[in-house]
């Protein structure tokens, strides 16, 4: 009997929920470490990125409206479709990032404890970052962090999933949604990861994944209207000032994280910081 | 049965009795249904793109008769509804008023003080909207009142169960009756195509509609699903400009309900073109209703000129 034919996958986008192939009809090849052809991926282009932000703004109400409770979990259901599909991640990690199978299983091992630990902070949030303030009058303060809004995010182009779960997980934690521009070259965990969020509980939108030339839809999402922060993890080098300028056309919250970051380390709340706005409310005291 | 103008013999005889008017709508020839679906999406694929698009996002917002047709209506929305309508960008004095705006008759002064001496006209839906199921003494009372308070043009809805059971001359004669109590107010006839089935019974009550006087023909009441589409609004459009062939009269289309992005609002005015001619890419024969639809258009000119994509934080959104 001759050898089976693999059945070779052309991916497509995901955006609100739904996995539709990019408008621009566009897909590309993805290889491995060595050159060695993977799948095709759809090469995003700026309408997918557009299509993206107003799915991510459609889900930001009801999903910045649950209760955090709730939202962690969502995001700790996340996880244990993220186990299931261990072995998967396992094999696109070491083929992606040109690992031994040893090193990748640890990376995704690393990357299910770190959305885990996200998960757990959903709801200690306002009570670590918020605070009731003394004021000289017969009011309550009280200052609490809410989601800044619509957040682009340029993944990682190196670290493919354990880069990739650290840059999303802070985000949607706090009740942002997000596009996510995957890494370019090794964007196979990202598509699976996407597999993953359609399969477990997270609302349609709240997370939308878009494959292809970050250098080419970057400058639409910086400088779109409807976006209200931007991580530039993954941007190029040569891009990054220009990103950082248009974005402060519309005011954007800008996270400037180097590419160069270690995600082995046990992080700090610093990505979720950076897409809180602080909401203070004062409160007439005994009437 | 009175013909209200002049006609052609043809369509003379065709409104001389009941049957006579019968005998003519079902003479009508069918609507060939693939064809004309398929005739929408072709068209519908045209790609209109930089300069022209922002040609056709000023005529679209030309085109908009601004709508607010809910029980929640208050005197304050419909006043900032109207102050949109002069002014619908106001950071860009340059982007154009809209059409009219179209509320309930016991708003129609309302909107009609707020727009004294700015060329937009008040339409106001009337009788028994969006039903239709009253009396006719009723239907006219509505009508007077609402031409009274000042509105320019109605909107009225035909009874669709008479229509649908037959009864083409009752339909005939309302619209006849209300035209005489609109008085020098535009009509326009709403057929409520998504009520109707049929292509062919969009066609038979649009020619029913023409035939009666009705100055422009309108999809939808915006209040039943399917609303205006793009099938829809070709059968309607090819009505009007048979119309024109026969009698040398101009009378316009309004779809409406549904419209919500410059994208469609782009695929009718093609379509507007393509079916009836470049002759009706004017306000006063085609019109958006819409009330959704003027933000999405302003974005969009927002994206053309300002070489981003805009956000409705830019946009006085209603």
């Amino acid at each position: 009997m001759s050898d089976r034919i693999s059945v070779a996958k052309t991916y497509k986008l995901y955006i609100g929920g739904a996995f539709p192939r990019s408008e621009s009809g566009r897909s590309y090849p993805v290889t491995d470490a060595k050159g060695t052809f993977l799948a095709n991926a759809a090469q995003g282009s700026r309408k997918d990125a557009r299509d993206a932000v107003a799915a991510a703004r459609k889900a930001f109400a009801s999903w910045s409206g649950a209760t955090a409770y709730n939202r962690g979990q969502v995001l700790y259901r996340v996880a244990e479709v993220l186990e299931g599909r261990r072995e998967q991640f396992i094999t696109e990690v070491a083929a992606s990032e040109g690992v031994p199978l040893k090193k990748a299983q640890s990376l995704v091992d690393t990357a299910i404890d770190r959305w885990v630990w996200y998960a757990g902070w959903t709801d200690k949030i306002t009570a670590v970052l918020g605070s009731s303030n003394p004021v000289a009058g017969p009011y309550f303060s009280f200052s609490t962090p809410e989601p800044t809004g619509v957040v682009a995010v340029l993944a990682p182009q190196q670290s493919s999933l354990l880069g990739l779960v650290s840059v999303i997980a802070p985000v949607i934690a706090s009740g942002n949604t997000c596009v996510v521009i995957t890494s370019q070259d090794r964007p196979l965990p990202a598509i699976t990861l996407s597999e993953v969020l359609a399969t477990s509980d997270v609302p349609g939108g709240v997370v939308n994944i878009i494959t292809g030339r970050t250098a080419e839809i970057a400058p639409w999402l910086a400088s779109h209207g409807d976006v209200n922060a931007l991580d530039l993890t993954g941007a190029p080098e040569s891009l990054r000032t220009e990103l950082e300028r248009s974005a402060a056309g519309t005011v954007k919250r800008v996270l400037r994280n180097k590419a160069s970051e270690d995600f082995a380390q046990v992080p700090d709340l610093s990505r979720i910081r950076a897409y809180l706005e602080t909401k203070t409310v004062w409160h007439p005291m005994g009437v | 049965m009175a013909a209200p103008t002049t006609l052609p013999s043809a369509l003379a005889d065709a409104v001389r009795d009941e049957s006579s008017l019968r005998r003519f709508l079902h003479g009508l020839p069918g609507v060939d249904q693939v064809g004309v679906e398929q005739r929408a999406a072709g068209l519908g694929t045209r790609s209109i793109k930089k300069a022209s698009k922002l040609h056709a996002i000023d005529l679209a917002i030309s085109m908009v008769d601004l709508t607010t047709l809910e029980g929640a209506d208050t005197h304050g929305k419909v006043r900032g509804l109207a102050a949109k309508a002069k002014r619908p960008d106001p950071e860009r004095p340059d982007v154009p008023q809209v059409a009219a705006v179209c509320v309930y008759p016991d708003m129609v002064k309302t909107a009609a003080d707020e727009l004294k001496g700015t060329g937009i006209n008040v339409a106001s839906v009337a009788t028994a909207f969006p039903s239709g199921r009253s009396t006719m003494d009723i239907k006219l009372a509505d009508t007077r009142f609402a031409v009274e308070q000042g509105a320019a043009e109605v909107d009225m809805v035909i009874d669709r169960g008479a229509f649908l059971s037959g009864r083409y001359g009752q339909v005939f004669e309302e619209i006849v009756k209300i035209k005489e109590a609109c008085g020098n107010a535009h009509l326009k006839v709403i057929l409520e195509t998504g009520e109707l089935v049929t292509y062919d019974n969009v066609r038979r009550a649009s020619w029913l509609a023409l035939l009666a006087g009705g100055d422009f023909i309108k999809t939808s009441t915006g209040k039943v699903q399917p609303a205006a589409t793009l099938p829809v609004t070709h059968v309607m459009l090819q009505a009007v400009r048979d119309w024109k062939t026969q009698t040398g009269e101009l009378r316009g289309v309004k779809p409406a309900g549904g419209i919500r992005n410059t994208k469609d609002a782009i695929k009718y005015l093609v379509a507007v073109h393509e079916v009836a001619g470049p002759e009706w890419l004017d306000p006063h024969l085609f019109r958006f209703g819409a009330s959704t639809l003027l933000n999405d258009l302003l974005m969009q000119r927002r994206t053309q000129l300002d070489g981003h994509y805009s956000g409705p934080d830019y946009v006085t959104v209603d």
